[in-house]
């Protein structure tokens, strides 16, 4: 699943057929580059081979056997029958709805705060670098310390209830509801991931010449518009690689539900990858899980042709 | 061929549980080296039973030419990184595993059936001596009795009797209990089953409650099919009862993280939980704390039998130096070390004398009669993990207040299917 992931991400930010073409005509005439390339090239199409290519192609014979990850039996064919318990199963209806909406959720939020927060630590004032380092520190933090730490702060008598009781609000118990559940996992998610995307967003912003904004507060131009006509303009490269990395990651969603709710209560948090993992491992049923990676597998692939193919019209219109 | 093929697709899961558990894959990585014999326990969070096993490790270093290491994983990731090395033939030669385990891995080969251990095993608990098939896979050092503890003080000033082994609380009593204690208002909640707890907790400590009612996790005759026992009328009124726990405001759905520090600082009356709580208990509330049987819902108590135990694997390279090292563990005075240290019921009568409180006379001898007298060993067919993980979530859902009948009916559905895909685990 994880190498579905990846090859989604490397499919899409793969350069375009110009470059490919151009470098493959100067190879033709010399031999030894040739060589050399393949030498450079080897390691990497070693490991993609040997940890992508092979489970990837395991993943779609498995999901037609009932393989078992503990029995003395050998694996059988079964056709679609895998496929026929998963669509009729609640959990995986379950899981997808919850994945889609964790990332339909997700993706404009956190990289428009993730923008908001850039924004802000870009200004030159004194102290940025300290709100960058500050705003960062979940990242470099493990995903499952951040999660036992919003476990305990979600308690019906943690830390925020304990806050929101401050100012007259009778908070749910956030993580045992089945209405708030996903959405305290978005949001402490959002939290957890920003950071990184604020850094990128960083990078982009300060590629934009300063010129640029000068010219354009000469004309009389307000913040408002200098951000709709400079900023934004300047950071479409930077805009794509979010979505497509903040996609990715959202589709992938699987720690903090594992850490904070074991895809409870009643099926609200469970994700396709946590119940790939839970159907693989826990149950041991490794056919069914193949199934489930190849459902996540087309998943990525239509997102990833749908992401392919609105960068490109863009480029085209540009 | 198809082995291969088996390895390359737990690699690829793997990966995917890389994606955030960087702990699951660790497993793989080890091997036993040219003169050590590689352990793995699943206490690594337990600092007290590890301490005990390691000083057993030691001694039996200390006049083995052979050594002994020992590797210690978190419980939580345990028995995955066990099937994972098993997939990939890196299994230890030592490894201890949950006593419901015991079938389905001896049925898929991981473990090898102790041999020349008959006499010394005999003097063993039963529920603490792992059989499949007619053969001894493993031995434990102690079992666990489940049991209600609360304060005397508390029965006493509601007015409320003290039940016995003979005359456990019935369930019109044990409802008037925490009708009681909630109406006190003393308590954040009435009672504590420890809701927050996953993984194996939940078939262990809630299926006896359903065996009480007169239900069942499969039928174990044939250990063909879950009809009729885990979605019969017994089993409905189980899991109306269970969520009525919470919904009556007894219970809380997912508890709070520390079960014996909540009740001891009063915030809950009465705690569900393992005679593992009892020492802690004992020495920081002192002869206030009582020691209960759980509640007879029907079928008298019931309580979960078998807990961890130790096994040998099929492909050690050693397994002489293996059976060794059991058999020198098997000692009484490690039996009494390892359930000292775990506060549990010791394994054998001689070890008893040495363990504070099961001497006798001693107070924690009644988790002993518990045992003896209500233990349910979870089904012991291979099938067990599924049937395991299947009750657990629908009992998570039953509690969050999902339909009873239809979640159990679902439940059954993929019990069956499962049983009747792997030929009935024959």
């Amino acid at each position: 699943m994880t190498s579905v992931a990846h090859s989604a991400g490397t499919a899409a930010q793969r350069p375009g057929p110009d470059t490919g073409t151009v470098r493959h005509g100067k190879m033709r005439g010399q031999g030894k580059e040739k060589v050399v390339a393949v030498a450079m090239f080897l390691p990497a199409a070693i490991l993609i081979l040997a940890f992508l290519i092979i489970p990837i192609i395991l993943t779609f014979v498995l999901a037609f056997t009932n393989t078992r990850l503990v029995s003395p039996e050998p694996g059988t064919f079964i056709g679609l029958t895998n496929f026929e318990n998963l669509f009729t199963d609640s959990t995986f209806w379950a899981s997808l709805r919850n994945t889609i909406i964790f990332t339909i959720v997700i993706v404009p939020v956190q990289s428009a705060v993730a923008l908001g927060v850039a924004l802000l630590v870009n200004s030159k004032v004194r102290g940025t670098t300290f709100f960058r380092t500050i705003y960062f520190l979940p990242v470099v933090t493990s995903i499952i310390v951040v999660s036992m730490l919003w476990l305990f702060m979600y308690q019906k008598n943690g830390l925020i209830n304990v806050l929101l009781a401050k100012i007259g609000i009778q908070g749910p118990d956030w993580l045992g509801d089945p209405h708030w559940a996903l959405f305290a996992i978005i949001v402490m998610s959002i939290w957890q991931a920003m950071g990184f995307h604020m850094i990128v967003w960083l990078s982009g912003l300060q590629t934009i010449p300063g010129e640029l904004y000068e010219a354009a507060s000469l004309d009389g131009a307000t913040r408002w518009q200098q951000f709709v006509n400079v900023t934004w303009p300047g950071l479409r490269s930077t805009r794509t690689f979010i979505l497509i990395t903040i996609t990715i990651a959202a589709f992938g969603l699987f720690a903090q539900v594992n850490v904070m709710t074991q895809g409870g209560p009643l099926n609200a948090t469970t994700t396709l990858v946590y119940q790939a993992v839970y159907s693989g491992f826990r149950q041991q049923q490794t056919g069914y899980a193949a199934a489930i990676s190849m459902v996540f597998f087309v998943l990525v692939l239509i997102v990833t042709l749908i992401q392919n193919f609105l960068t490109r019209d863009k480029e085209a219109r540009r | 061929m198809r082995k291969s093929a088996l390895t390359v697709g737990v690699a690829a899961l793997a990966a995917a549980a890389l994606f955030g558990l960087a702990g699951c894959a660790k497993g793989s990585a080890s091997a036993s080296g040219g003169g050590t014999v590689t352990l793995w326990t699943h206490n690594a969070g337990n600092a007290a039973e590890l301490g005990a096993i390691e000083a057993i490790v030691k001694d039996f270093n200390a006049q083995s030419k052979v050594k002994i290491e020992v590797q210690a994983f978190p419980q939580d990731s345990y028995n995955q990184s066990v099937t994972a090395a098993a997939a990939s033939k890196k299994l230890p030669c030592i490894l201890d595993s949950d006593g419901p385990n015991i079938p389905a891995w001896a049925w898929a080969g991981y473990l090898a059936p102790l041999t020349g251990m008959d006499s010394t095993l005999s003097k063993f608990l039963p529920s603490t001596v792992g059989k499949y098939d007619g053969k001894i896979y493993s031995y434990g050092y102690y079992d666990v009795a489940l049991a209600m503890f609360t304060r005397k003080t508390t029965l006493d000033s509601l007015g409320l009797r003290i039940p016995t082994i003979d005359k456990p609380w019935t369930e019109a009593e044990f409802a008037d209990v925490l009708a009681k204690l909630k109406a006190s208002g003393k308590f954040e909640y009435a009672a504590d089953f420890s809701t927050s707890s996953t993984g194996e907790w939940w078939p262990y400590a809630y299926s006896p409650f359903l065996q009480s009612f007169g239900g069942d996790l499969i039928d174990r005759d044939g250990y063909k099919t879950a009809d009729g026992v885990l979605n019969g009328p017994a089993a409905i009124s189980w899991a109306k009862w269970f969520r009525s726990l919470v919904t009556d405001g007894y219970i809380a759905g997912k508890s709070g993280t520390d079960q014996q520090a909540d009740f001891i600082n009063g915030k809950t009356g009465l705690i569900y939980a393992g005679s593992w709580a009892a020492a802690p208990l004992k020495a920081k509330l002192g002869s206030d704390v009582l020691f209960l049987p759980t509640v007879d819902l029907g079928n008298g108590p019931k309580i979960g039998g078998g807990s961890w135990q130790w096994a040998m694997s099929q492909t050690c390279s050693d397994p002489k130096t293996a059976l060794a090292y059991l058999k020198f563990a098997a000692q009484d005075k490690y039996v009494a070390a390892v359930a000292k240290a775990t506060q549990n019921i010791p394994a054998t009568e001689t070890a008893s004398a040495d363990v504070p409180g099961y001497g006798p006379g001693g107070d924690m001898q009644i988790f002993r009669q518990f045992s003896e007298k209500f233990a349910v060993l979870r089904p012991p067919t291979p099938g067990y993990t599924f049937i395991s993980t299947t009750f657990t979530t629908a009992a998570q859902n039953i509690l969050n207040g999902a339909d009873p009948k239809q979640e159990l009916d679902q439940a059954v559905k993929d019990i069956d299917n499962n049983q009747k895909q792997n030929n009935y685990y024959k």
